[in-house]
């Protein structure tokens, strides 16, 4: 490669609100549910149905369009978008064109120590389709409109991304914008957040860009980074061969690591947009704006900065507790309970983490309860149980979130404070392990660990170690 | 004298005073249907005897319990067929949706049927609402029942016909562009287009959903007032449905018109306009101010501008709104085709008329890109010039008086050869959509050769109870009387 080029990246990113409701109807948003079953005349399109706008979309809208900097379109207006395909219902989208309810914000990003800004040009609302089920046996399809009218945002960068790690960096920080609003779970994998790659090239220090693609069908951050590296690729080859790039739409296939071109801008639809005459305009006044600010939680950029100051934490712990707001939510309501934040952070990094890697999950399927991790804390304080024993109950608390004082009792697992009863324990152990006691009195120390190891499998492990250790000691000192 | 000869508040009061019972009135209304039906062709569908009798024998004994008390209760009805009937067909008199009975009854037809109404069938109408005759309906052309060689009007004109024809007291229309006005005009009947927003649109299979509103057609305007108090009202499932200060439109059945300024629009008494039905709507200026109104002519703007201004935003938004008819879900579907595209297009070829794929055409054409500026948008900076128009108008004068069409009822088959001459025809009637105005079409006498002329009373956003007022006492001066077929 004789030139050195640039990537050139902006993004379109769907994603799916977490109403209840769907946005023009007040059926369901859950997920799964036999097909067709969340659906009524308004999101089916039957003819003589109207749309009414769910205000709560509008209110996440403008909930991370002020996260994200934006200004907001105080008279917004809702406009089709029409084409025929029959997830679509009514053959039209209803969505935001021309008055788009958020406009000209800007996230920061970090990436390798360097900050950047990446300006968002717009976040509009509209409605997701259906989805169509191609059944081969029967060679038919069907159509599946539970998904039809789910609420969606689509923020819309600018083209200022260079790498894919500021692609991610990005798409991190929007999930977690948007994660902390509540506004959705952004699950890539899942479909509750989609990005579109917008890719151009251009010569290092080129002051035009260059003709884009745009990539679609990219379902995790491992597959929009490889698509991005794939088709910066496939765009230098084809400048460097004397050709052109086409503008065109392509889809991603990760499993190949290779794209293909779904449609070329020759023969993109024209969407006819125009204003959608069945919803009056929306008119947020400075007060709805106001309420929304105040009453957004404190952001993971701030929670960063108060965790350090307030709990002294690691930041690699304040890292990862806070790159949840759920995890956050859990560490700060057992704090309010139990207040030792190291403790606390400990169990989240530590078995927390362990637990969900072999079971699979992610920090977002952690169910437990705040109040029974706060009191195994203080259990363990009180001397009640060792910490041995603490990870059993742990892991009990983590999958079915057990009351740990019921569980202790129930398997009879509190500790035996009872000093004669570990004496008598330790002199039968000592008696029965002669050969120990020689190598000990020898001055082989480590036959003092075998037999603290004995004494905890006798007492079923209910012992304090240290109580064992300062026992053991004396009765062999005094042999 | 057939029952169904008398207005809808008649039979009424005498089921209320069990003159008649509720299923009386019924079987009236379904054998006048089956006396004229074959002449006139108002209807699409006409619900089975043991239907309707059994509906009205349900309002009966409501009427009875004093469960219902609505001067409508036990009184036949007919709905345009563009109104969602559950369980019963409904076809906006399209070929696409010949097999389509919707699950659910839009909200004007749920009120009237909790007034006690009885739906005795579903009228006929142009294809979709568009057109000016009924001639579009895939169904069969409608016939003028004072002229069965002429064209009721439309695209109520199914709804307008049954009255006119005496098969139901009133009817249920929809009006656009002057769909309930200008066929109400050519038949001789009453008929109201409601401020936009009064009467919910949900269960209105749309055409063009800023223009559309449900109004009322009967044989006077006690029966109108009555019916459009028991069909409005705010409506949640509507976002344009307005929640206004006062339903109560038959508290303007009041013989007084003294005080009232009415406006003649000299721009709309020239060119174009029959000199017969001038001549009619004159008269009825001439009698309000014999009763004490003021009238006088002023300069109405724009007049010219208000048709392609309309044109190009009912057919944008129609070419949206039929985009659902595709063969998918409902609906009629090609019975051949090799994979979707070609089952789109052949089922919307087949499915829809002339007509209609005439105004698809222009709709798509305005809002594709390139095009959107110089027609679409310039048609809403257009609509709100005149609107402007018409506020100025009424800053002067309570109301406006207007021919409801430019002439009396065509023949048959002279209209639809020419589509320009007959949208040019909308003229009088439009601008009340565009501007979201109420407006009333009376029987303004007939001409020298026996036809009816309708003359319109155009008000102000929400002063449907001027008109009401204007045109009650306009009646009490009209000797009036409906053709025998």
């Amino acid at each position: 490669m004789s030139k050195e080029y640039e990537t050139v990246i902006g993004l379109e990113v769907h994603v799916e609100l977490a109403t209840k409701t769907k946005i023009f109807c007040g059926c369901s948003t859950a997920f799964g549910g036999a097909p067709n079953t969340h659906t009524c005349p308004v999101c089916t399109g039957m003819p003589g149905s109207l749309p009414v706008l769910n205000k709560q979309v509008v209110e996440y809208a403008i909930g991370v369009g002020l996260a994200t900097n934006c200004s907001i379109t105080q008279y917004c207006k809702f406009d089709r978008k029409n084409y025929f395909y029959p997830d679509n219902p009514q053959n039209y989208q209803i969505s935001q064109l021309y008055l788009p309810i958020c406009r000209n914000g800007h996230v920061d990003i970090e990436v390798d120590g360097v900050k950047k800004s990446v300006g968002i040009h717009e976040i509009h609302m509209e409605e997701d389709a259906g989805k169509l089920v191609h059944d081969e046996w029967e060679n038919t399809s069907l159509v599946d409109f539970n998904r039809s009218g789910v609420p969606l945002i689509e923020i819309v960068s600018e083209p200022d991304m260079r790498s894919a790690d500021e692609v991610i960096a990005y798409l991190e920080k929007l999930r977690l914008i948007i994660q902390y609003l509540g506004a959705s779970d952004c699950k890539l994998n899942e479909g509750s957040m989609r990005a579109d790659v917008n890719l151009s090239i251009r010569e290092v220090g080129a002051s035009e860009f260059g003709t884009r693609t745009e990539m679609k069908n990219l379902n995790s951050f491992k597959a929009i980074a490889r698509a991005i590296e794939a088709e910066k690729v496939r765009q230098i080859d084809i400048i460097e061969s004397g050709k052109e790039v086409v503008q065109e739409t392509r889809r991603w296939n990760d499993d190949k690591e290779y794209s293909y071109a779904m449609r070329s801008k020759e023969d993109a639809q024209d969407y006819r947009y125009f204003p959608e005459p069945d919803l009056v305009p929306i008119s947020i006044s400075d007060e709805w704006i106001a309420k929304i600010k105040d009453a957004q939680p404190e952001f993971r950029d701030e929670k960063k900065v108060r965790y350090k100051e307030e709990y002294d934490l690691p930041d690699y712990d304040i890292d990862i507790i806070t790159n949840s707001k759920h995890l956050a939510d859990i560490f700060e309501e057992t704090i309010s309970i139990t207040n030792k934040p190291k403790e606390v952070s400990n169990w989240l990094m530590g078995d927390t983490m362990k637990l969900l890697k072999s079971e699979e999950k992610s920090v977002e399927d952690i169910s437990f309860s705040p109040k029974n991790l706060a009191r195994l804390i203080d259990i363990i304080d009180e001397g009640k149980i060792n910490r041995t024993m603490a990870k059993e109950v742990f892991e009990q608390i983590f999958k079915e979130d057990v009351d740990p004082d019921k569980y202790i009792e129930e398997h009879d697992m509190g500790m035996v404070s009872d000093d004669g009863a570990l004496k008598s324990t330790i002199e039968e152990i000592v008696a029965n392990n002669p050969q120990s006691v020689a190598d000990y009195k020898g001055g082989k120390t480590k036959a003092m660990g075998f037999l603290v190891g004995q004494t905890m499998k006798a007492m079923k492990g209910k012992a304090d170690p240290a109580s064992v250790n300062k026992i053991l000691k004396e009765i062999l000192d005094s042999l | 004298m057939s029952l169904m000869d008398k207005t809808a508040l008649e039979i009424g009061a005498m089921i209320k005073n069990k003159e008649i019972s509720a299923v009386e009135a019924a079987k009236e209304s379904l054998n006048a249907i089956k006396e004229t039906e074959s002449k006139v062709n108002a209807f699409v569908t006409v619900l089975g005897d043991d239907q309707v009798i059994k509906d009205a024998e349900d309002v009966q004994a409501k009427i009875e319990s004093g469960e219902i008390n609505s001067p409508l209760a036990g009184v036949p009805v007919a709905i345009k067929d563009n109104m969602c009937t559950e369980g019963v067909l409904t076809t906006c008199s399209s070929k696409i949706l010949s097999n389509f009975n919707p699950t659910f009854s839009s909200d004007a037809v749920l009120r009237l049927k909790n007034a006690g109404a009885i739906m005795v069938g579903k009228a006929n109408m142009d294809e979709f609402a568009m057109g000016s005759t009924t001639e579009t309906s895939y169904y069969g052309a409608t016939k003028n029942p004072w002229d069965l060689e002429r064209v009721p009007g439309g695209s109520s004109g199914g709804s307008c016909a049954a009255v006119a024809a005496s098969e139901v007291p009133y009817a249920l229309g929809s009006d656009t562009g002057g769909s309930i006005r200008q066929p109400a005009s050519f038949c001789g009947v009453t008929g109201i287009k409601p401020t936009y927003g009064t009467v919910s649109r949900y269960g209105l299979i749309a055409y063009g959903s800023s223009l559309d509103q449900i109004g009322p057609i009967a044989k006077d305007i006690s029966d109108c007032a009555t019916i459009l108090e028991t069909i409005s009202g705010h409506d949640i499932k509507d976002s344009t449905s307005i929640l206004r200060d006062d339903y109560n439109f038959t508290s303007a059945l009041v013989d007084d018109v003294k005080g009232f300024k009415i406006g003649i629009p000299k721009a709309y008494y020239g060119e174009g306009l029959d000199p017969e039905v001038k001549e009619q709507v004159m008269k009825v200026a001439k009698t309000l101010e014999e009763k004490g109104a003021i009238i006088e002519e002023f300069d109405l703007d724009l007049v010219d501008y208000a048709i392609p201004a309309y044109y190009v935003i009912a057919c944008a938004e129609a070419s949206s709104n039929l985009e659902r008819f595709d063969g998918v879900k409902y609906g009629y579907r090609t019975a051949e085709y090799e994979g979707l595209h070609n089952m789109y297009k052949k089922t919307r070829s087949e499915g829809f008329g002339a007509e209609v794929k005439r105004r698809i055409m222009l709709g798509s054409f305005v809002l594709s890109s390139g095009y959107y500026d110089a027609y679409y948008l310039k048609a809403l900076r257009t609509k709100a010039l005149i609107k402007k128009a018409f506020d100025e108008a009424f800053a002067q004068y309570d109301m406006i008086l207007a021919p409801a069409a430019p002439t009396v009822a065509p023949k048959l088959g002279d209209s639809l050869s020419d589509p320009i001459k007959m949208y040019l025809g909308d003229i009088y009637t439009i601008s009340v959509n565009l501007c979201g105005l109420p407006g009333v079409s009376i029987p303004a006498g007939l001409t020298s050769s026996g036809l009816p002329v309708g003359a319109q009373l155009i008000g102000n956003v929400f002063e449907e109870k001027k008109l009401i007022q204007a045109a009650y006492s306009y009646e009490r001066t009209l000797d009036w009387s409906l053709p025998s077929i």
